[in-house]
């Protein structure tokens, strides 16, 4: 076990030290070269990698564990390049003291952009070791050997990583010349090592954000409106402070909060005050009957994500038309949103389960009116967030309330309905497609997509994405929400299918301004538009009479594309032209994520209750191209673990409201898929050494949800177009 | 500046105490009868095992054992308690010494962020208790009221299926 070393939390090792507000990232001057990776905005060694006394090695990685397991397969990169048993590498990540500024932990790019940068750093800091070796055994650098951090001489002399720290020097800017390892060398990474945070997670150990205490520490709640934008009128003073325990009540514009010394005295309080709050105004939600007329009607910025006119469509070609649609989806995280906030000699110190301390350091600064310089936030992990939750808004409040009590640490834990109330959802999506087919190809495909923002997060210039911000007596700026651009993109994400369509219009509606709170759920608009991709595919397919593996690989040449295809065709028996009998069905999809990343195809199974209108997926079946592998189980972990999340979506869940506000409010609200009902996922890795490896935490989602949509109307003969596939539109649809 | 309004004085946490059987030792605890047992593991005793999800008994994050039957902390006040034997995963074992449950949740890394997992392994020990040789049915069927969001579900199982399998040859 691995825990021993995991030592990165430490927890205290910030209170009551003085900021250190020294810059690891400066602006790239003229003329420097570019880096690979995190290297090109945090340039020097000694910002990733120290070397101890004992010949282990610290590492810093701005990317932060969100249950996806990152941190153990950096560590391995780390080892792997430095030639240490992965027991001596202790990470550090998060921490607006110590660590390289890496923005947030989103869109499955760590490996890319922390791991080459790690990769890079190690190779470079090994090759230096090597240089001081040789110097000191006097010998040439190529005639050393090391292993587990002790480098031999050919005559037998020996000499410790830790030995040289003296005269190593990394206070210097990396070159990026170094070579690191071929992938036929590897000892460490592309092995299914056992991830280090998962033996304290399953005995209690301190693991999570909650588990903190700080001596002296409080109780905070927030009190919040019925509505979003609502105004506090009045507060029942008098009862809150007539009950026990509790220190202080704060109020700042329209924020309200309670501190208490016990956590279930600040929840009772937390009850009077919203019982006896007064509240006016507030924004009015659409007629959730009209919600997708109402999201049309919405004022859009209009891009052409891609276009194309090879040739005009041939007369004769049969024109398919569709419209797919997809509701609000909550992150719904298991553990409800929750930080730790210090105020002491004018100084913040934030404990945060936030995807980016440093952005959340700038927006808390704005909040707060302080320079960022005086606010240390420190990442320490929560339940897995799936992306932008409560996590950035919940250490406002955490600041605010320790703000009113200078040396007291204040621990705010949301309550369930905070989180599914007061969460930016994924926002609801309408897309139509249109497509003509002539001879078994596509020969025109027009899709159009009106969507949110999705990645409206902290640390834009123009204002501050904190939700409590806004309505503070000295309100923040909310910022004008911006499309995250092409090829990645945001609501556009995979709108741009990765087949051969020579001629295509790809039309992006991108609504700023939405009537609900959304920001970045994982996948963004990925999971939306695979599944409308990946449905049309099939509704193309039927009406060119070609099976919809044929269909799909007769659109595509990318070799890799074609291999998980095949490899998921081939493991699961998929046979030409199979349809269901009424009751039970398969289907297939197929996606790139974000067009650039990893390759992923499911067949999924479907049982349908025709009485009831329950799905049941009893079973799916993944073949997954991610590049080079770094750690084989932690990458099955990601897919199998994205194929139930994308089940339970298109399923079971949407974020139900009426016109006064949210009604999803608890889990009986909002549910999700039980272990009942959880498929049983394969997954066949195919591994490419020689490419770069790829993230793979939201590669499975879209594929997944199209195969179920696809092996239900596969099974039934009728398709359903708009998300989730419950009861009432299984019952709909076959009449 | 926000209004701050200190109301410390008006009235001080009462010096009640209760008494609890926790991991097979008594403690006292200063709380209100009415107190949810979830937070006295947490914030008295510092217990980190059981999870705040939802408080309303929906999730079994928090889930214990009282007197080997899984019951939802975060709705059980302590008065309900008196001299049951509480256990919580720390009872269970230690990182040096898993229980066979804990042993099998690592070999399997049964875990994504990890946050459910002590509602499925508590819940898990009160069926292997119960039911020293479930099938995959029954595992399924015991941990229904246990959810999981990062989608470990199928890991989950076969870790159950795993401990069950150590425990049958010991």
């Amino acid at each position: 076990m691995n825990a021993a070393a995991f030592n990165r939390r430490q927890f205290t090792a910030g209170l009551g030290a003085v900021v250190v507000a020294f810059s690891l990232g400066p602006e790239l001057a003229r003329g420097q070269e570019r880096l690979p990776g995190g290297l090109q905005n945090n340039r020097r060694l000694d910002a990733w990698i120290r070397i101890n006394a004992d010949g282990g090695a610290t590492v810093f990685t701005g990317k932060v564990e969100l249950g996806q397991g990152v941190l153990t397969a950096l560590a391995q990169i780390a080892a792997e390049e430095l030639d240490l048993p992965l027991s001596r590498i202790e990470m550090v990540s998060g921490d607006t003291g110590r660590t390289p500024d890496e923005g947030h932990t989103s869109g499955s790019v760590s490996i890319e952009s922390s791991g080459t940068a790690l990769r890079m750093a190690a190779a470079e800091v090994h090759s230096i070791l090597l240089d001081l070796a040789a110097n000191r055994l006097g010998t040439s650098p190529s005639d050393l050997t090391v292993a587990s951090g002790v480098i031999a001489a050919p005559d037998g002399r020996k000499i410790g990583y830790g030995e040289l720290v003296a005269a190593l020097d990394l206070k210097r800017e990396a070159t990026a010349k170094v070579r690191p390892k071929a992938a036929s060398n590897y000892k460490v990474v592309g092995q299914a090592v056992q991830r280090l945070d998962i033996p304290a997670k399953v005995t209690g150990g301190a693991a999570y954000v909650q588990d903190i205490r700080l001596p002296g520490m409080l109780h905070g709640r927030a009190v919040r409106p019925p509505r979003y934008g609502a105004k506090l009128e009045s507060f029942d003073e008098v009862a809150a402070r007539a009950m026990p325990g509790i220190v202080a009540i704060v109020r700042d514009g329209s924020f309200l909060g309670v501190i208490a010394e016990r956590e279930e005295q600040a929840i009772k309080a937390r009850a009077a005050l919203s019982e006896g709050a007064k509240w006016s105004g507030g924004t009015e939600l659409p007629d959730p009957e009209r919600e997708y007329d109402h999201l049309l009607s919405l004022r859009s910025v209009d891009t052409v994500a891609s276009e194309k006119q090879a040739s005009p469509a041939p007369s004769g070609a049969r024109v398919v038309e569709a419209t797919y649609r997809k509701p609000y989806l909550a992150h719904a995280s298991m553990g409800p949103s929750c930080a730790l906030a210090e105020f002491r000699a004018g100084r913040f110190t934030i404990w945060s389960h936030t995807q980016g301390v440093f952005p959340l350091r700038l927006d808390l600064a704005k909040s707060l009116q302080v320079e960022p310089a005086a606010i240390r936030c420190i990442f320490a992990e929560g339940a897995g967030c799936y992306g932008r939750n409560g996590h950035d808004d919940v250490a406002l409040d955490a600041a605010l309330l320790a703000r009113a009590l200078p040396g007291r640490p204040v621990r705010v834990q949301w309550m369930r309905d905070d989180e599914f109330a007061w969460e930016p959802y994924g926002p609801a999506m309408v897309m139509k497609a249109q497509a003509a087919v002539a001879d078994g190809r596509i020969v025109d495909w027009q899709y159009e997509l009106w969507s949110g923002p999705h990645g409206v997060r902290p640390g834009v210039p123009d204002g501050s994405n904190l939700f409590a911000s806004w309505s503070l007596d000295q309100p923040q700026k909310r910022p004008f929400a911006r499309n995250i651009p092409l090829p990645a993109g945001g609501s556009d994400r995979n709108a741009i299918p990765g087949y051969d369509l020579p001629n295509h219009r790809i039309v992006n509606h991108f609504i700023p301004e939405m009537p609900i709170w959304v920001s970045s759920l994982r996948t963004l608009g990925g999971y939306a538009n695979v599944f409308a991709v990946e449905s049309f595919m099939d509704e193309l397919a039927s009406a060119a009479g070609v099976d919809p593996v044929a269909f799909r690989l007769a659109h595509l040449t990318d070799p890799r594309a074609r291999a998980v295809i095949e490899a998921v065709a081939k493991k699961t028996g998929w046979k030409t032209g199979e349809t269901g009998d009424g009751a039970r069905g398969r289907g297939i999809a197929f996606a790139r994520y974000k067009t650039l990343a990893t390759y992923v195809a499911v067949v999924a199974e479907v049982e349908i209750d025709r009485a009831s209108g329950m799905v049941h997926v009893p079973r799916a079946t993944a073949a997954v191209d991610a590049g080079l592998i770094i750690n084989p189980d932690g990458l099955t972990n990601q897919i199998e673990g994205g194929i139930v999340q994308s089940v339970s979506w298109t399923l079971k869940e949407e974020v139900r409201f009426d016109r006064r506000g949210i009604l999803s409010r608890d889990w009986a609200s909002y549910p999700i898929l039980t272990m009942p009902e959880a498929p049983t996922v394969e997954v066949e890795l195919i591994n490419r050494p020689n490419e770069r490896p790829l993230g793979a935490g939201e590669a499975s989602q879209g594929p997944a949800a199209a195969a179920v949509a696809n092996a239900f109307a596969n099974a039934t003969g009728k398709r359903i177009r708009d998300l989730p596939l419950n009861p009432a539109r299984v019952k709909a649809a076959l009449g | 500046m926000a209004p701050v309004i200190r109301a410390g004085a008006l009235r001080e946490t009462p010096s009640v105490a209760i008494n609890l059987k926790v991991n097979g030792v008594s403690r006292s605890v200063p709380a209100e009868p009415d107190t949810p047992l979830l937070y006295v593991l947490r914030n008295d005793l510092e217990l980190n095992g059981a999870k705040f999800g939802c408080g309303l008994a929906q999730c079994g994050a928090c889930t214990v054992l009282v007197d080997g039957r899984a019951v939802r902390s975060c709705v059980t006040p302590i008065s309900t308690i008196g001299t049951s034997e509480i256990t919580t995963i720390e009872g269970l074992g230690s990182l040096e010494k898993p229980h066979a449950l804990q042993r099998a949740f690592i070999e399997e890394q049964a875990a994504q962020c990890g946050y459910c997992i002590n509602g499925m392994i508590m819940s898990a020990k009160e069926l292997l208790d119960r039911n020293p040789r479930p099938s995959e049915q029954d595992v399924r069927a015991s941990l229904a009221g246990n959810l999981c969001r990062c989608g470990t579900h199928n890991r989950i199982i076969r870790a159950v299926l795993r401990a069950a399998q150590a425990n049958g040859r010991t």
